[in-house]
């Protein structure tokens, strides 16, 4: 069906609560598919974007990989969200920002306790660890910051519902208030 | 060490409200603050250590790790940069061997920076092992790296390093009739309390500090209070980068100022009183210290003062590097001996204060001026000045002018007249009431002196055309960020994200949208925060970005976003460590086809 609208998702230093969280708008999904139509995204398993209004970003930026999705993300994106607290602030993962690089992968791969053949990885399929985690607002420019660990279902509705029907997203403090 | 500690307990008398003056002992001794001496801490004054670390770890002059047996420290300030500080400080590290933040290898020498010391007019200037030193050049500090070398006792130094001036180069109604000693409370005695409250009143005196509270209606709310133990606290934290008046009132007026506040012991019937002076002002505590043995000879201190049955001393606690604790709320928090975090207001300190307490605190201007109130009555001041803004204000003035130094006005004196006297030239603007003040542009230099124009707790600084504005602006976010209290997570994180941000900028990453977020950014901090910190943090950015919004505009580049650090240099590590170099372990900083 034309005219409908597209949206792209992926999940970068992550751990795809986010995407779980979506799913959990349940049968409002089907309401959803009536409007909207998935590009890139772990539900369609396209892989690459083109062309979409818009994109969903959960987890931060960890790795030259994740750097080059984002980018991908926002050259061909209308509309980038910031979805979670990884992707905000850098989350769970940037909790190794306090420790040097170095020392996190000579944990992992030389000196860490059961560690056998111990070696750093160097295949040049392997994207190289940045020096710190970042959030994504850091690398691209960021249209809008969906709070959360993760944001609830309903969040993720509310978003949609009022971006899809021309309104400007606004989320009553119910829905970002925690405790 | 368990005796050298047990010592100093005794002397402090296990109170644990002494516990900056007793790590302030214990850092001058160690050159930090030993394990043991916090266990011990803790058990003598009933403390938990967590207590006792995180007031160690709140002040800039307590250390958990060593320094060295000469601890230098150059001041940051913004007046000290434009005198060459910078410079000054590698050159320094360099004849030391030692880099700034570090600590000597044999342990004899640390160096760093500080926040402003003020010493703005003599500057550049620094402090060895807590003492001010000033006029610092190459050959000082030749002299300092040699002193370091020979291991020379300060009290061994040249007097000429330590040689801090007054610096008085225009007195008015203050500064030009000193009071004789116990005139003041002579006449508050033989005119009576009340009279003497009204003769304040009259007068109009507002707070000197800055905010510019109604001094005669502090101390009648604190006079009100039905709790009876009240007390008096004389603000000398003076840490607002440009100011230091505070320091010249205190070296040439002090008696005045005592004065003032025993006579606000009498009006609001207070008992004890403290004077908290900022840890920079080491060298003034002996003199004061003095003075006040010699107002307890002279019957205007102690019991029965002047036969009148008036009861009241004075007691002087150091600070320890802290910018927060010259708000009030948070002074009284280092005054019981704890971390410097501003309460919650109300209760205002008049009626909850020191220990919960009614308590008046003022600056040390407003003090001296209500002596000379007390002496020469309500209308000698109130005939001075504008309507809202009675009587004059002391001007610390520095940056680029001929004549730097204290400046007494009248209210109401225009920016321009002051500029006149002081000698500058080629003004791009002036920083009037320091980094939480505002910026004024040379279009402005008609604007007056007064808290209903240009408030200001005494800080002038003044900027010619060969300056750059955003050098100015990057400095004070700096300076903010390091002196949050780390209490309210605007100001926490807020200070830190506006430092980062405005870095993207000055430093030419940034793009279109970055200014916009500044702003958003500096609106989120200022309306969020918990105290008058936070809420006058983006004062800098927020001034300076109103006025000259092309000086922002023309740093950012024409592309639609760039990240703020080097990202290729961030897999550096990575690309080493699995010993890669192919195209795959690069990443370039700017998209291309992210170009529009």
């Amino acid at each position: 069906m034309a005219n409908k609208i597209r949206v792209a998702t992926t999940s970068l230093a992550g751990c795809f609560g986010c995407h779980m969280s979506f799913l959990d708008i349940d049968e409002r999904m089907l309401q959803l598919a009536e409007v909207v139509e998935f590009d890139r995204s772990p539900i369609t398993d396209i892989e690459h974007c083109t062309n979409c209004d818009i994109g969903l970003i959960e987890g931060g930026v960890c790795n030259s990989e994740n750097v080059h999705v984002l980018r991908e993300f926002r050259n061909n994106c209308k509309i980038l969200v910031a979805v979670g607290a990884c992707a905000i602030n850098g989350g769970l993962p940037a909790m190794r920002n306090h420790i040097p690089l170095e020392e996190c992968l000579n944990e992992a791969y030389l000196d860490g306790i059961g560690v056998e053949n111990p070696k750093i990885p160097s295949d040049i399929e392997l994207p190289l660890l940045l020096n710190q985690v970042h959030p994504i607002h850091e690398i691209v420019k960021i249209d809008y910051y969906l709070p959360g660990c993760p944001p609830s279902a309903d969040v993720f509705w509310k978003f949609l519902t009022d971006l899809i029907e021309g309104r400007e997203p606004s989320l009553p403090y119910e829905l970002v208030h925690y405790d | 060490m368990k005796q050298f500690i047990q010592g100093i307990i005794d002397n402090n008398q296990y109170q644990a409200t002494h516990l900056l003056q007793i790590l302030r002992q214990i850092q001058s001794h160690y050159h930090y603050i030993p394990e043991d001496a916090i266990g011990q801490l803790a058990s003598l004054l009933s403390i938990p250590r967590t207590q006792i670390i995180g007031v160690v770890e709140f002040y800039s002059f307590f250390h958990l790790s060593p320094r060295g047996q000469y601890e230098l420290l150059i001041s940051d300030s913004i007046t000290d940069h434009m005198l060459g500080s910078k410079d000054l400080l590698a050159y320094l590290a360099g004849k030391l061997g030692v880099a700034v933040g570090e600590v000597s290898a044999d342990g004899l020498v640390s160096l760093d920076k500080t926040s402003c010391t003020g010493m703005c007019d003599q500057g550049p200037a620094g402090l060895v092992n807590g003492h001010a030193l000033t006029h610092l050049d190459r050959a000082a500090c030749d002299k300092i790296a040699e002193l370091v070398k020979q291991q020379k006792p300060l009290e061994q130094w040249p007097g000429e390093l330590f040689q801090v001036d007054d610096n008085i180069l225009k007195s008015g109604l203050l500064l030009n009739q000193p009071l004789e000693q116990g005139a003041a409370l002579r006449t508050v005695f033989r005119r009576g309390i009340k009279e003497t409250l009204a003769e304040i009143n009259q007068s109009g005196l507002r707070g000197r500090g800055g905010a510019g509270f109604k001094t005669a209606s502090k101390w009648q709310f604190c006079a009100e209070e039905a709790e009876t133990q009240r007390y008096v606290v004389c603000n000398a934290d003076e840490g607002e980068p440009g100011t230091f008046k505070d320091r010249v009132l205190l070296n040439t007026y002090a008696d005045q100022v005592f004065e003032g506040m025993t006579v606000c012991a009498a009006i609001i019937g207070a008992k004890q009183g403290f004077v908290y002076l900022r840890g920079e002002y080491l060298h003034l505590y002996d003199k004061l210290q003095n003075m006040l043995a010699q107002r307890r000879q002279n019957g205007l201190l102690g019991n029965d003062i002047l036969g009148e049955g008036l009861d009241f001393d004075i007691e002087i606690c150091l600070g320890a590097g802290a910018y927060i604790c010259g708000e009030e709320s948070a002074l009284i928090e280092s005054l019981e001996g704890k971390a410097g975090i501003p309460r919650n207001r109300p209760p205002y300190p008049v009626t909850q204060g020191y220990l919960g307490k009614p308590t008046v605190v003022n600056n040390v201007e407003t003090f001296m001026a209500a002596a000379a109130i007390a002496v020469n009555g309500g209308d000698w001041f109130a005939r001075i000045g504008t309507e809202k803004s009675n009587g004059s204000k002391i001007l610390s003035i520095s940056g680029d002018c001929a004549r730097p130094g204290i400046y007494e006005y009248p209210f109401g004196t225009t920016i321009q007249t002051i500029l006149n006297d002081c000698g500058a030239e080629n003004v791009q603007g002036v920083q009037v009431g320091g980094p939480s003040g505002t910026f004024i542009s040379n279009q402005e230099f008609g604007r007056k002196l007064a808290f209903e124009d240009l408030a200001t707790g005494g800080s002038f600084i003044i900027f010619n055309t060969s300056r750059n504005i955003l050098d100015m602006v990057h400095n004070f976010a700096h300076f903010f960020a390091h002196e949050s209290c780390g209490f309210c997570t605007p100001c926490r994180v807020g200070t830190s994200l506006l430092q980062k941000q405005l870095d993207k900028i000055v430093e030419g990453h940034g793009s279109a949208g970055d200014v916009v977020a500044l702003e958003e950014l500096c609106q989120l901090v200022k309306n969020y925060s918990h105290c008058g910190l936070g809420q006058t943090a983006a004062n800098p950015i927020l001034t300076t970005l109103e006025r000259y919004p092309d000086l922002y505009q023309n740093k950012l580049k024409e592309i639609s976003y760039e990240p703020g650090f080097d990202l290729d240099a961030a897999l550096e590590t990575a690309r080493r460590m699995a010993n890669r170099d192919d195209a795959g372990a690069h990443l370039a900083q700017i998209e291309v086809n992210e170009h529009e």
